[in-house]
């Protein structure tokens, strides 16, 4: 299995030398990072080339990295049924940046593009219908950032005395609990009661 | 007379498009799916689909909650074939980590994922058959459905959100009995597929409605990212199951059906035939649970440990505690692992940094891509085929939102 990817990653990198940043073989999968403005060449080439056939779209999806300079990584999954061959392609981009869409050649990248759109608001160039997916209508702030909280910022209730359904701040009873696993324990930082009398013993 | 009759018509009159509001409240929808239709007459221009009134942003919420807890969430997703999609986050995780599972837990595995693919098929070959008109299917299939998910009852203890997959196995084991009853119902089952086959399969009402309707050529099923029926349905022989086998797949004796016209028709008739075929599963998977006996989950770090050794050890204790609080870690890296679930391609991109909690992770509902196309499927047909064509898609709207 590695082999024929490790095969497959030389002769995409040999083809398109120009477009590919590099190429990693992790768990049995390939990934080929390339820049964001080669990409629709780049795809266009896995689609016809006689050794990829890259035919289905799989996912596009992103990932949030808000320490890196360029912030989020853009990342598609292709399958050839031909080939029998999965590949993910991923490109970096800032928060400013564009990407351009690969509509045309995948129809299929339309309601993703719009996803990725509305979950982390990547604009992409060439597409034909950018609109909210999945969230509400009107919705604002793009949800799966890092920086969006998980109890987002607005609930919705209905109104007995409007008669409609109403957009409220979020309220919560008590503090969303995230509980921290990661630190190493450090014990606690109190006074026991009684400890104090030592001190007062000996001052 | 004059031959001039523009005075006929006033401006009120003239003819425009239609626009009508198809759900979200909507039987035939399959859930809450809002279509804008645009219609000239009755037949479709425009279709629009309008999804996310089920989003729960559980994508979001996956990032703040361990791998075990995470695992619950998968049932919401497609509930109609619950088992299916732990299935999927259970090998993403098992593949980052290095895990094997064990056989016997691998078989029961593909036990429940077969019947997942039962209830699945069931309940939409049934429900199509509502849209398009017939009343007594869906009485019929959810008969067996009730049997199958007292099946899911006695594994896990729940009928529908079962979380009976677990990172390295399954919960718990199943019974002999059980084993025996699921064996005597792939026997009796067969007779009822063939009683819903004789009401549909050549009902010549079903076949009116059903027959050249959203015709899905091989082009346009790799255009869209078909997966499943819906790329069968137009004669590729595509399944995860035998062309990327997981689990033990690969040692199961089974045909893959595939149509031949890509309409609706064909896709109910791929389904009914692969309902044949996990029967088929079913009944090896059963003779080999009888003969294969041992643990269900890979002791170690990612399961707890046994009941008994609990009571003795201190490890162990400390272990439970550690897994139910805390959780598992899982190593740096990233994976996509898919199952071929009874929709199609279900996959999750996960995306792991050492921590306790997957730092992303993407879930690929195969439902999806399909409803996507819906525009391209319901353009230039009449309104009433629109059901038709959502109903043969399979769509559910846990898995579509998220």
């Amino acid at each position: 299995m590695t082999e024929a990817l490790n095969e497959l990653g030389a002769h995409i990198e040999l083809k398109r030398p120009d477009c590919v940043l590099s190429y990693a073989i992790e768990n049995d999968e390939l990934t080929v990072h390339i820049a964001p403005s080669s990409l629709v060449a780049f795809v266009e080439f896995l689609k016809s080339d006689a050794t990829c056939r890259f035919s289905t779209l799989v996912d596009i999806t992103a990932v949030d990295y808000p320490t890196r300079d360029a912030r989020f990584d853009v990342v598609y999954h292709f399958l050839s049924m031909y080939q029998n061959q999965r590949l993910r392609v991923k490109t970096a981009v800032r928060e400013a940046d564009m990407v351009p869409s690969i509509i045309d050649p995948y129809p299929a990248a339309n309601w993703f593009e719009r996803e990725v759109f509305d979950m982390y608001g990547i604009l992409f160039t060439g597409h034909p219908d950018l609109r909210r997916i999945l969230t509400d209508y009107g919705f604002r702030g793009y949800p799966l950032r890092k920086d969006f909280p998980t109890t987002g910022y607005t609930e919705v209730r209905y109104d007995e005395a409007q008669k409609r359904v109403v957009y409220e701040p979020v309220t919560l009873v008590q503090e969303y609990r995230q509980f921290d696993f990661m630190s190493p324990w450090e014990g606690a930082e109190y006074i026991l009661p009684g400890d104090e009398k030592q001190d007062e013993a000996k001052g | 007379m004059d031959g001039n009759f523009n005075d006929a018509l006033t401006g009120e009159q003239k003819i425009r498009n239609f626009n009508i509001n198809f759900g979200p409240q909507h039987p035939a929808a399959h859930g809450v799916l809002r279509l804008v239709l645009e219609l000239d007459g009755e037949i479709v221009e425009r279709c629009d689909p309008h999804i996310g009134l089920l989003h729960r942003g559980t994508e979001k919420l996956m990032e703040s909650r361990t791998y075990l807890q995470n695992l619950p969430y998968f049932d919401r997703l497609d509930y109609v074939a619950p088992m299916n999609q732990e299935h999927a986050w259970c090998l993403a995780i098992e593949k980052l980590t290095g895990t094997e599972v064990p056989r016997r837990a691998s078989l029961i595995r593909v036990l429940y994922s077969e019947i997942g693919r039962i209830l699945n098929h069931l309940l939409n070959v049934t429900t199509q058959a509502m849209d398009v008109g017939a009343l007594t299917p869906p009485l019929w299939g959810f008969e067996e459905r009730e049997k199958l998910m007292v099946f899911y009852e006695r594994a896990c203890g729940a009928r529908l959100h079962a979380a009976y997959f677990r990172p390295g196995g399954v919960h718990q084991d199943l019974p002999p009995a059980l084993i025996d009853d699921i064996d005597t119902w792939a026997d009796e089952f067969p007779a009822v597929l063939d009683d819903i086959s004789e009401l549909l399969t050549e009902n010549r009402i079903f076949k009116q409605r059903n027959a050249d309707i959203g015709v899905v050529s091989e082009q346009d099923a790799l255009d869209w990212g078909f997966s499943g029926v819906m790329v069968r349905g137009s004669g590729m022989a595509w399944d995860l199951r035998r062309a990327q086998p997981y689990e033990c797949y690969d040692e199961f004796d089974f045909q893959i059906p595939v149509g031949k016209n890509g309409d609706c028709y064909d896709r109910y008739l791929c389904r009914m035939a692969e309902m044949r075929e996990s029967l088929k599963i079913i009944k090896q998977a059963c003779a080999k649970l009888r003969v294969e006996k041992g643990d269900v989950l890979a002791r170690g770090k990612l399961t707890p440990p046994a009941r008994g050794e609990m009571k003795t050890s201190m490890e162990a204790l400390i272990h439970h505690f550690k897994l139910y609080t805390e959780g598992f870690h899982v190593p740096a890296g990233e994976v996509y692992a898919a199952v071929e679930a009874p929709k199609g391609e279900f996959g999750v991109y996960l995306v792991a940094d050492g921590s306790n909690k997957p730092y992303r992770a993407k879930l690929r509902a195969p439902g999806f891509l399909h409803l996507q196309a819906m525009d391209y499927l319901a353009k230039g047909h009449q309104l009433a085929d629109v059901a038709a064509i959502i109903g043969t898609m399979d769509v559910v709207f846990g898995e579509i939102d998220r």
